[in-house]
Parts: C-alpha cells; sequence; structure tokens
C-alpha cells in the first residue's frame, strides 16, 4: 500500500515541473504544455485524496479539470497562433510591446 | 432657507456652466452677480432672524436630509449658522458679491466663452465655501474644503496659455493637498475616537474630558492634524508657498482668495473646533507659534518684492500669521474679529491694485510705477485708505482688530509672541507704505536710477528684460491716457474703502468706552452648548489696554514714518537731483552717508535676511525642495518600479511565483 | 418561480440563455443583416436583474452549491449593470471597429455568467469553474481584434498567466478538499470552524495558494503584473468590462471564501492580506504617476483601488461590512464609465488614449470633458461623488478596527492618486487642442444614455448613498 504522502510528493513535484517550465521554456507551445502539466499534478492531487477520503468526489472533480483543461487549452492554442501571424514568432521574448 | 445661501451661487454656476457660451457677456456677469447678491440678501435675513434670538441660544440648523446613515452612524447634510458661521456668511457673500461686480468689468477683455468660464468657476467657488462655512459637521465642511481647493486651482491656472498660472495653479493643488492628507487623518480620528463628526456632539463631548495639560494625547493629536490641514489651507508654515504664485490668476480671483474665502477657512475651522482645540494646550502653542513666526517672516519678505500682488500677498500670509496667532493663544474672537476687517481692507487693496494694473495694462512691478496718484485718483484713495487700515492706524477697521490681538497675546502671558507680532506691525505699516510710495508718489517710471537704489529695487530685473523695457515705455507714453478705474470698479473700491474705515466699529473695546459687541456676538459659539461664556474683560486692566493701544498705535505711525522717509522723501530729493546735476548727486551721495549707515547697517541685512535667506534660501530651497522633492520621490520611484514591467511574460510568471514563495514559505516556517 | 431547487440559478440561466440567443442569432444572420443582439443581451440581463429583486430576502439555493443569498444578489445586481452598461457602449464599438457582433455579445454575456456564478457559488469547485468560464471569455474578448498586434499579446499575456494562476488556486481547492473532505464551503466552515487554530501544513497550504488565486483575479502586487499590458492593449470598452466586472466577482468570491468559510483562520490571512493591500496601494499609485497612457494609467488605478478593496476585507468590522460592497458598486459604475469615455473617444485606427489626446477635448466635446471629470474626480475620492463616499466608509472601516497603518498608506495613496487623474481634466481643460488632433467621432444616443446613466449613479450616490449603504451592509450581514 502506497501512503498518501507519497502520491502528495510525486504531485508536488509534477507541479514544480509545470510551474518551472512556465517560466524557463523559452517555447509558447511548451510553456502551454508546462500549465497542462500543472493542471494534471493538481488532478493527481484530487485523485489521491479522494481514494484516502474514500469519496469519489476526488474522482469527479478531475473530470471538471479535464473538460476546463481542454477549453483552456483550445483558447491558448488560437491565442498563440493569432500571435504567431503577427510575428512568425513563438518565442514569448518577442512579444514585449507592452511594458513599462 | 439656510441651503439657499449656498443654492444662489449654485445656480448662477450651472447657469453659467451650461448656457454661458450661449449668453452675451453682460448677462452671464450679472446673472452671476445677481445671484451672489441674492445669497447676501438672504444672509442678512437669516443674520437677523439670529440676532433675534437670546444670546445663548442663537443657532440655526437646516436639515436638508440625511446624508449617510449606516447601522448606528448616522450623518446628515446639516447646515448650522450660529454668530460664528453668522459672521463668515455676511462675509463671503458680501465681499464675495463686490467682487464679483468688481469682475464684471476687469474680465470684460476676455472673450464670451471664457467670461461664462470664469464666472462659473467664481460662483462655483463661493457656492464651495458657503457650504464650507455652514457646514455643522466635518464631513459638510470638507465637501466645501475640497471644493474651494478645486476651484481656486481652476481659477489660479484660468489663464492656463501663461506657463506660470498653469504651474501656480498646480502648486496651489499640492500644497493643499498635502495638508488635506492631515486633514483627513484627523477627521477619520475624530470619528473613530467620538463616533461623531458633528461640531457641537464634538464640542460637548470633549468638554466633558480634561484638557490635555502637559501630555500629547488624543486630542493634541487631532487637533495637531487638523491644524496641519489648516496651515495648507491658510498659508501658514510650512506650507504658504503656493499663496504668492496664486498671483498668477486674474485679480478679483486673488482678492476672493485672500479676502474672503479660501485661505480664512483654516481660521475658521479652528474658531469653530474652539472647544477641541482649547482642550489641547500644546498644540494651542503650536498654533500661536507658527501663527507668530508666519506673520514675521512673511512680513521681511513683503518688504523686498516688486511686484505689486506679491507684496499684498505676503502680506496676506503676515496676516493670516496674526490670526493664527490669536487663535492659538485662546482668543477665538479676536481672530476672527481680524478675519473679518481683514476681508475688506485686502480686498480692498487687492481690487485696488488690479485698477493699477488694469490701467497699465498688466503691468505688475512697483518700479516701473509710480506718480500714478495723479492719473488714478479714486484707486488712490482708496489704496490709501486700505493701507492706512491694514497698518493698524487708530481708528480704523484694522486698528480695532489687530489691537485686540496683541492684547488678548500680552495679557495671556506670552510677551514673547506679544514683541513678535508688534514686529509685525511695524514690517506691515512699512511695506504697505512703501507699496503706495512706490506705486502712487514720485515722478513715475523715468528715475530708474534712483530706484535701483531702493531697497527693493536691488535685484538684478530692473529695466533688464525687453519685457520690462517695453512695459516702461508704455507706462510713460501712455500716462496722459491712463484711465481710472472703470464706474463698476470704482464703486466697488469706494465701498469696500467705506467698509475699511467703519468695519471695526462693531468692536470697540471696553478700554475705549465701547462694549465689543462682535466679542459679545461670537462668544457662544466657542464653548459648547449650554456651556458657560467666558467673563468679560476686568476694568482693571483698561490701563493695560489703553497702554497697549499706544504702543501699536505708535509703531503703526512708525512704521509708515519710516516708510515715508526711505521711499518718499529720499526718492524725491534723490531723483530731482540726480537727473539734473550728476556731479551735485556725487556730493549729496555722500550727504547721504547717513543713508549709506542705515542701508549697511539695517537695510542690508534685513535685505540679506528676507531676500536672501528668508526668500531665496527658505522659501525657495527648504519648502520648494520639500514640496519639489516629495514629488522626485514619487517621480523616481515610479520610473524604477515601473521599469520591473519588462513586458517579459516569464518574467510576470516569475513574480507570480515568488509571491507564491514568499507567502507559503511565511506560512510553513514562521 | 419554478420548481424551488432551480430558483437560485433563475439568475444565471437568464443570462446564459441570452449569450445562447446571440450565438443563434448570429449563426442564423445573413449576410450583412444588421440584427439587434446586443438588445438580446440587454433582456437577458433585465431579466437576471428582475429574478434577483424577486428572490431577495429568499436565501435560494440551488444543488447547495449556488446560493442566492443577498450577498451573492448584491454583486449579481452590481455585475447586471455592469453588463448593461457595457453592452450599451459596446454598440458604437462594435460597429466601428466591425467586430463580430455575436460573437462578441455572445463572450459578454457568457462572461458575465460566469461572474454571477461566481459571486454566488457556494463551492470551491464551481467558483473554480465560474472563474475559467469568465477567463475564458475575457481572453478572447481581449484579443477579438486579431489584426491588431497589441491586442494579440495582451490576450496571451492575460490568458497565459491567468491559466497559470488558476493553477495554483485549482492547488489550493485539491488541498483544502483533502483536509476537509468537501469542498462546499459550509462543510469547509464547519471543519475549520472546529480545528482549534490547527498548525497543519496542508490547510495553511490550502490558504495561501486560494490568496494566490483570488489575489491575481483582483490584480493585487505582486500578482498583477499582467494587468497593465492587458488593460492596455485590449480594446478600451473590454477593459472597461474586465477591471469592473472581473474584478467584483473575484471579490466577491474573495469576500466569500475568506469571511465565510476562512473565517476561523483569519488571523492567519489578515496580516498577509494587510501587506498585499498596503503594496498595492502604494504600487498602483506610484507607478500611476509616471503613465502617459490614460488607458494604462487607469490600469494602475484600478490596481490601487483593488487595494482599498482589501482594506475593507482585512477591516471587516461592523463599519467595514457596508464598505466593501458600496465600494465595489462605486468602483465598478466609475471605472467602467471612465473607461466607455475612452472607447467613445477612439477610431477604428487610432485608440486616442495617449494623455495628449486629451488635450482641449473641453473645447471640442464639452459633455464628454464634463462626464469624464466626474468620472476622474470620483475615482480620486473628492466629494460629492460616491468614490467620495466609498474610500471615507473603507477608511473610517480600516481606523475603528485599528488598522492605523492601513488608513494613512490608504488615505496618502488616494491623496497622491488624485494628481494623476487631475492630469487628465488640466489637460481636457487648460490645454490647446492640437491642430492636427482629429476631430473625435460622433457619439451615438445609446452611448450617451449609458454615460448619462453612469453619471447619474455615481452623483447620486454621493448625495443620497444611504439607501445603498444599508442594503450592501444588510447584504453582506448573510455572509458572515
Amino acid at each position: 500500500m502506497i501512503p498518501l504522502s507519497d502520491y502528495l510528493i510525486v504531485s508536488a513535484i509534477l507541479f514544480a515541473i509545470g510551474t518551472a517550465g512556465v517560466f524557463l521554456r523559452r517555447n509558447l507551445i511548451t510553456i502551454l504544455l508546462s500549465v497542462e502539466i500543472m493542471l494534471n499534478a493538481v488532478n493527481l492531487t484530487f485523485v489521491a485524496f479522494g481514494r484516502y477520503l474514500g469519496s469519489v468526489d476526488g474522482q469527479i472533480i478531475v473530470f471538471f479539470v479535464m473538460t476546463v483543461a481542454a477549453a483552456e487549452a483550445a483558447v491558448g492554442l488560437a491565442i498563440v497562433i493569432a500571435l504567431f501571424r503577427h510575428r512568425e514568432s513563438l518565442n514569448p521574448e518577442a512579444f514585449t510591446a507592452l511594458k513599462w | 432657507m439656510l441651503a439657499l445661501v449656498p443654492l444662489f451661487p449654485l445656480l448662477g454656476f450651472v447657469i453659467n456652466a451650461a448656457l454661458g457660451r450661449r449668453l452675451p457677456k453682460t448677462v452671464s456677469g450679472s446673472v452671476a452677480s445677481a445671484v451672489m447678491v441674492a445669497s447676501f440678501v438672504v444672509s442678512v435675513m437669516i443674520v437677523l432672524e439670529l440676532a433675534a434670538m437670546p444670546a445663548d441660544q442663537r443657532a440655526i440648523e437646516q436639515t436638508v436630509y440625511t446624508w449617510i446613515a449606516s447601522g448606528d452612524f448616522v450623518l446628515d447634510l446639516t447646515f448650522r449658522v450660529d454668530p460664528l458661521a453668522a459672521v463668515m456668511i455676511l462675509v463671503v457673500t458680501g465681499i464675495g458679491a463686490l467682487i464679483h461686480i468688481y469682475s464684471t468689468a476687469y474680465m470684460h477683455d476676455e472673450s464670451v466663452g471664457e467670461y461664462a468660464r470664469y464666472f462659473s468657476y467664481l460662483n462655483l467657488f463661493a457656492a464651495f465655501m458657503l457650504v464650507l462655512v455652514l457646514g455643522a459637521n466635518f464631513l459638510v465642511l470638507f465637501v466645501g474644503w475640497e471644493g474651494v481647493g478645486l476651484c481656486s486651482y481652476l481659477l489660479i491656472g484660468f489663464w492656463f496659455r501663461k506657463r506660470s498660472a498653469a504651474d501656480a495653479g498646480k502648486k496651489a493643488f499640492v500644497v493643499n493637498r498635502i495638508g488635506d492628507y492631515a486633514f483627513i487623518l484627523g477627521m477619520l480620528f475624530l470619528f473613530a475616537r467620538f463616533g461623531t463628526l458633528d461640531f457641537r456632539q464634538l464640542a460637548s463631548t470633549v468638554a466633558a474630558m480634561p484638557p490635555e495639560e502637559g501630555v500629547f494625547g488624543a486630542l493634541s493629536i487631532a487637533s495637531l492634524l487638523l491644524f496641519i490641514g489648516a496651515t495648507g489651507k491658510s498659508a501658514q508654515i510650512p506650507l504658504y508657498t503656493w499663496l504668492p504664485d496664486a498671483m498668477e490668476g486674474p485679480t478679483p480671483v486673488s482678492a476672493l482668495i485672500h479676502a474672503a474665502t479660501m485661505v480664512t477657512a483654516g481660521v475658521y475651522m479652528i474658531g469653530r473646533n474652539a472647544v477641541l482645540f482649547s482642550h489641547a494646550p500644546e498644540t494651542m502653542m503650536i498654533v500661536a507659534v507658527v501663527g507668530a513666526l508666519t506673520a514675521v517672516m512673511a512680513g521681511t519678505i513683503g518688504l523686498v518684492q516688486n511686484d505689486i500682488k506679491r507684496v499684498l500677498a505676503y502680506s496676506t500670509v503676515s496676516q493670516l500669521g496674526l490670526m493664527f496667532l490669536a487663535m492659538g493663544v485662546g482668543a477665538f474672537g479676536a481672530g476672527i474679529f481680524h478675519l473679518y476687517t481683514h476681508a475688506f481692507f485686502k480686498a480692498l487693496l487687492f481690487l485696488g491694485s488690479g485698477a493699477v494694473i488694469h490701467a497699465l495694462h498688466g503691468e505688475q512691478d512697483i518700479r516701473q510705477m509710480g506718480g500714478l496718484r495723479r492719473y488714478l485718483p479714486i484707486t488712490y484713495w482708496t489704496f490709501l485708505i486700505g493701507s492706512l487700515a491694514i497698518a493698524g492706524v487708530p481708528f480704523l477697521s484694522g486698528f480695532f482688530s489687530k489691537d485686540e490681538i496683541l492684547y488678548e497675546t500680552f495679557h495671556g502671558g506670552h510677551t514673547l509672541l506679544w514683541l513678535i507680532a508688534a514686529v509685525a506691525s511695524l514690517l506691515t505699516a512699512v511695506y504697505m507704505f512703501r507699496l503706495v510710495f512706490l506705486t502712487f508718489h514720485g515722478d513715475g517710471p523715468h528715475a530708474v536710477g534712483v530706484t535701483s537704489h531702493d531697497v527693493g529695487a536691488t535685484s538684478p530685473r530692473v529695466g533688464a528684460t525687453p519685457n520690462d523695457v517695453g512695459a516702461t515705455s508704455h507706462g510713460l507714453g501712455a500716462a496722459p491716457h491712463l484711465h481710472d478705474a472703470p464706474p463698476a470698479m470704482a464703486l466697488v473700491l469706494i465701498v469696500l474703502a467705506v467698509g475699511s474705515v467703519l468695519a471695526g466699529y462693531v468692536g470697540i473695546p471696553h478700554a475705549l468706552g465701547g462694549h465689543n459687541a462682535l466679542a459679545t456676538w461670537l462668544a457662544p459659539s466657542f464653548v459648547p452648548v449650554g456651556g458657560e461664556i467666558a467673563g468679560e474683560a476686568a476694568a482693571e486692566e483698561t490701563a493695560l489696554e489703553l497702554t497697549l493701544m499706544g504702543v501699536s498705535s505708535l509703531i503703526a505711525l512708525a512704521g509708515i514714518a519710516l516708510a515715508a522717509f526711505v521711499w518718499l522723501t529720499r526718492r524725491a530729493l534723490a531723483a530731482a537731483i540726480a537727473l539734473r546735476y550728476p556731479t551735485l548727486y556725487r556730493l549729496l551721495l555722500n550727504k547721504y552717508y547717513v543713508d549709506e549707515i542705515y542701508d549697511a547697517a539695517v537695510v542690508r541685512p534685513i535685505q540679506a535676511l528676507s531676500q536672501e535667506g528668508l526668500w531665496r534660501g527658505f522659501d525657495v530651497k527648504v519648502v520648494d525642495g520639500a514640496v519639489n522633492g516629495t514629488g522626485a520621490i514619487v517621480d523616481a520611484s515610479a520610473t524604477l518600479l515601473r521599469r520591473l514591467q519588462t513586458g517579459s511574460v516569464r518574467a510576470y510568471a516569475g513574480s507570480l511565483f515568488i509571491g507564491v514563495v514568499v507567502i507559503l514559505g511565511y506560512y510553513l516556517w514562521r | 418561480m419554478f420548481d424551488s431547487t432551480f430558483d437560485a440559478v433563475v439568475p444565471l440561466l437568464c443570462v446564459i440563455l441570452a449569450a445562447l440567443a446571440a450565438m443563434g442569432a448570429e449563426a442564423f444572420r445573413a449576410r450583412g443583416e444588421r440584427m439587434p443582439i446586443g438588445g438580446l443581451g440587454i433582456v437577458g440581463l433585465a431579466g437576471a436583474g428582475v429574478s434577483s429583486v424577486l428572490l431577495w430576502n429568499r436565501n435560494a439555493a440551488s444543488f447547495g452549491v449556488i446560493l442566492a443569498d443577498n450577498f451573492g444578489l448584491f454583486v449579481t445586481l452590481v455585475l447586471v449593470v455592469v453588463g448593461v452598461l457595457t453592452i450599451m457602449f459596446s454598440s458604437q464599438v462594435v460597429r466601428r471597429d466591425a467586430l463580430p457582433a455575436g460573437e462578441y455579445y455572445a463572450l459578454v454575456l457568457f462572461a458575465i455568467a460566469g461572474m454571477i456564478m461566481m459571486a454566488t457559488a457556494n463551492d470551491l469547485l464551481v467558483i473554480f469553474l465560474a472563474l475559467e468560464i469568465l477567463s475564458v471569455a475575457v481572453y478572447v474578448l481581449t484579443g477579438i481584434r486579431r489584426d491588431d498586434q497589441r491586442a494579440t499579446e495582451a490576450a496571451f499575456k492575460y490568458f497565459l498567466l491567468g491559466a497559470f494562476s488558476s493553477a495554483f488556486f485549482l492547488y489550493g481547492i485539491a488541498f483544502t478538499y483533502g483536509v476537509a473532505g468537501s469542498t462546499r464551503l459550509d462543510r469547509v466552515g464547519a471543519y475549520l470552524a472546529a480545528q482549534s487554530m490547527s498548525d497543519s501544513p496542508l490547510i495553511l497550504m490550502a490558504l495561501a495558494l486560494l490568496l494566490v488565486g483570488f489575489a491575481f483575479k483582483i490584480s493585487a502586487v505582486p500578482f498583477h503584473m499582467w494587468t497593465p499590458d492587458a488593460y492596455e492593449g485590449a480594446p478600451a470598452i473590454v477593459t472597461g468590462f474586465m477591471s469592473t466586472g472581473v474584478k467584483a466577482a473575484a471579490f466577491a468570491a474573495f469576500a466569500r471564501v475568506f469571511l465565510s468559510a476562512f473565517e476561523p483562520f483569519s488571523a492567519d490571512w489578515a496580516p498577509i492580506v494587510w501587506i498585499i493591500a498596503a503594496l498595492t496601494m502604494i504600487l498602483g499609485t506610484v507607478v500611476g504617476v509616471a503613465q502617459s497612457n490614460l488607458k494604462r494609467m487607469l490600469a494602475y488605478s484600478s490596481i490601487a483601488h483593488g487595494g482599498y478593496l482589501l482594506v475593507g476585507l482585512v477591516a471587516a468590522n461592523e463599519v467595514g461590512k457596508a464598505a466593501i460592497l458600496f465600494y465595489l458598486l462605486a468602483y465598478a459604475v466609475t471605472n467602467l464609465a471612465a473607461f466607455g469615455v475612452i472607447a467613445l473617444l477612439g477610431s477604428r485606427d487610432r485608440g486616442n488614449d495617449e494623455l495628449r489626446d486629451y488635450a482641449g477635448l473641453w473645447h471640442t466635446r464639452p459633455a464628454l470633458a464634463a462626464l469624464m471629470t466626474v468620472c476622474l474626480l470620483s475615482l480620486g475620492g473628492l466629494p460629492p461623488t460616491v468614490g467620495f463616499i466609498g474610500k471615507w466608509y473603507i477608511f473610517s472601516a480600516a481606523v475603528s478596527a485599528g488598522y492605523y497603518g492601513l488608513a494613512i498608506i490608504g488615505v496618502l495613496t488616494s491623496v497622491v492618486s488624485v494628481f494623476f487623474y487631475l492630469r487628465v481634466v488640466v489637460m481636457m481643460y487648460m490645454a490647446e487642442r492640437e491642430v492636427a488632433a482629429a476631430m473625435p467621432p460622433r457619439v451615438t444616443g445609446v452611448s450617451m444614455a449609458a454615460l448619462a446613466f453612469a453619471i447619474f449613479v455615481i452623483v447620486y450616490l454621493g448625495v443620497m448613498p444611504t439607501q445603498v449603504l444599508d442594503l450592501a451592509s444588510a447584504s453582506i450581514a448573510t455572509i458572515f
């Protein structure tokens, strides 16, 4: 039997990887994927807690989160495409017209 | 009924703001003046009604409606007129109406739109001032307080095409906001402490507390914060710098701001909270010292200014200092008395200077004037009366009020403060008559060679800039065509001159056989409702009062004589001789050896002190530096902080992440 | 009404139906045919408004997760006002910029639906879903002008950081679920109240992460970085919409979660919120001083206003109760009207949102200049506008709760902030019109009516705030 803390540690590490990816990677698509990793880390936490608490809520919540993640990804990709059309670049540093 | 007093000017504002561009000038000017007159008439009726009541119950209240009510905190929009407010509304509407009438002639060269814009601001200004005066609680007062600040900003910057005017307007607002900051904190503090903002309730609550002798407790903090607010509005050390700059606005505006409204708000506010302040002796001492120092400092600065309006501006600062001194020593009645007489002669002086400037087509440098007495007789005589009144010459209005302040200060045991105030009075007489002599006496601007020896004329400006040269030739060439004030302006000047002579007779001291009607009238306003009204001056002090009266009369006359000696006699002699016999002039220069000593021993040091020390050094470097410095710090940190906003989305994510880490860190490792 | 289980969602349903109708109308619209799609939205919003009024004092609950208590209904009404004003301003902008009307209005309505859901949600998961519904709609609205590179960049930044912060928020929900065994706020609250100040790291992590999520949405420092960029890049009217609607909804949920469920832990979160509020007020004001673009300046100003709201949250005492909701209303109407004026002055090719574009506006558009002045004075908190009453309440709440530091910072920043509001006023009245500057476009009747209404509210609530204050005070009592 794997204890709850192990699940939590794994998901925390996963979350940290996602977080690091967002502000370390230099490709818009990779950054989007990093956000997805963060959300999936949270999903893992939910499932682990649900199992630990013996309620199905945790697993049902995951379905909602997945739906939301899909919707977000769709909009995100659309915006990235619109952005790419302007500059032909996927480097986030290329888009700093708005500042100060 | 009470609400009508501010409503009339507000109506004028609405009419002029909405329709002004489509109305001919005569109509918008008349409307603006008519609403002020109507407001004055209503005020008189109210005051008559008030006077018919028994002395200890004199108060008329009108609750327009409940402004804010939530939970147990209820705040009504209430106007209340008591003896103190009665004096104020008469001054504001009366002097205000005169200034409006004067403006119809003074601003006649503006275009239709500008003319209406001017009068709409003027009406709004008066409306807010009346709200300030009539408000029965702090929040209503604050509405007027902020409103006059905003309107003064608009009025001072009225000629915004003149860069200096726009800057001056901005400065007025900035400095006022610093004062407001303290004022708001003071209000919040009082509210948190006492749960009410109504002046009467506050006074009753505070009256039940022991005075904070020797300790700096809640009352002292609250009153000090309010006083800092007052220094901003009433141009005291250290927040006085905006007032002299405020001269950039049209002259009637200066008269309105200086005489009837705005700057008196701080004095009024202290009078309104007399009970609170008298329970905080530490704050009172600060008020008195600040007032006295301001009076002297502004007086010395006034000695060396060459702009006619600037001299008057420093004179206002100085006179306000005396009023604060009176407030600080607990002579609230004397302070308000001086506020009231000052309104007459200062309005007169400003409007008179406006007539001069009007006649000279915008010239404001007194070194370019001189001899105007012959061309502008009405202006001259009225201006002279105003100067005599402000100098404190016996039996004119300023004499009675200033004397009462000096007497109360001395009587209260503040000998040093009395001495300072006496010096300030002397300075008042000197700089006012320097102004009168340089402007109206002498032969006119062609005596430039002589004027350069004048105390105030050593600054590098003498006839040097093209502007001045143009103005000089204008003043000279146009001299025969100089016209005195047009009827509307002349009428106002004469009315105010009569007022400057007679206004003091409502407060003839007991020592002179009067019964100081004004002090008796005002007294109920300075004690809590139902409180005991302070007893009248005892008879055995009559001798002291008469002595002090004699001293201050002598001071006034000595000041005028000194001014006459320096700027009249010497100037006339020197001017004539220096022009005809240049060699003899040099000889006579030796004869004026006394003058040289005087110059070196007295004038130069004073000049150095006031011009270099106070004017350049303190005024420009310290105070301006502080104001600008605050601005610079905000600016610099703004520039620095906005650099953090690099535009890089990854940096933003980093900032977000750091925030998360810091908060989590705080929770997990605290 | 319908079956009582559905009562609480009626306002929400009205808006969602209107949104669906707008989508449908766009789909069946013949090419070039002009349809009053905006009107559809207004009908839906009116339905939401009316049903909210009918639900007043009934404490209806649907499915246990949507709670139409007076607090939620008050915010719903604020959001309805925001929505109606936005649509009225938009009518002109949509035509001028040739935006796809159906999409635009549908997105606005879906966003409002999300906001209403967020304000009435009684479950952390529903709050998350509502947050995402409104966020996704607003991301798209921000970048709705795809031809505009700056708008697209703004949308991208907003989207990326929004998704990033949502993940933190969701993580916080996961921990709350793990500790309390439920995401329902009443159950979480009951569980936490039973705990005697446990130092369980999990619950503190949940608290911190939820705080971050809300702080991001109300753009509190240091989670504000997206705000100036997104606000500057988005079309002015969208900026007005998101700076008011999103902030109001997020703040409502914030207040509900922290003042009801997490109330037992207020000793833990109050110091953090104190610091965030102080930083937010200072940064918003100080950096605002240095801006020359009006939209960006107002973006910093709305950051600062978020700080004032947080002061109300920290000082949640008797006086503060009314202050929070009242300030929310005051800020929403004022800020939206200000952005409305900016939107109306823009043209298709040019935003006309630089400070210098406002030089001499008084001479060309006196009415707009006067209305803008009222908005700016209200934002600056000068009497007798609603902004003054709101600030007075917030600060007196802070003082009477003993938070002198916050009150001093708050008054100071609001005094400083008047400088930059006044700069615009100076520009409008006291500067010459640049000869080259184009004449601003005509303003349609609908937009003018919206502006007039907003100004009426600003002045009316400044002069007669009592009824609404009472209402606000009674409303928030339902979550305390």
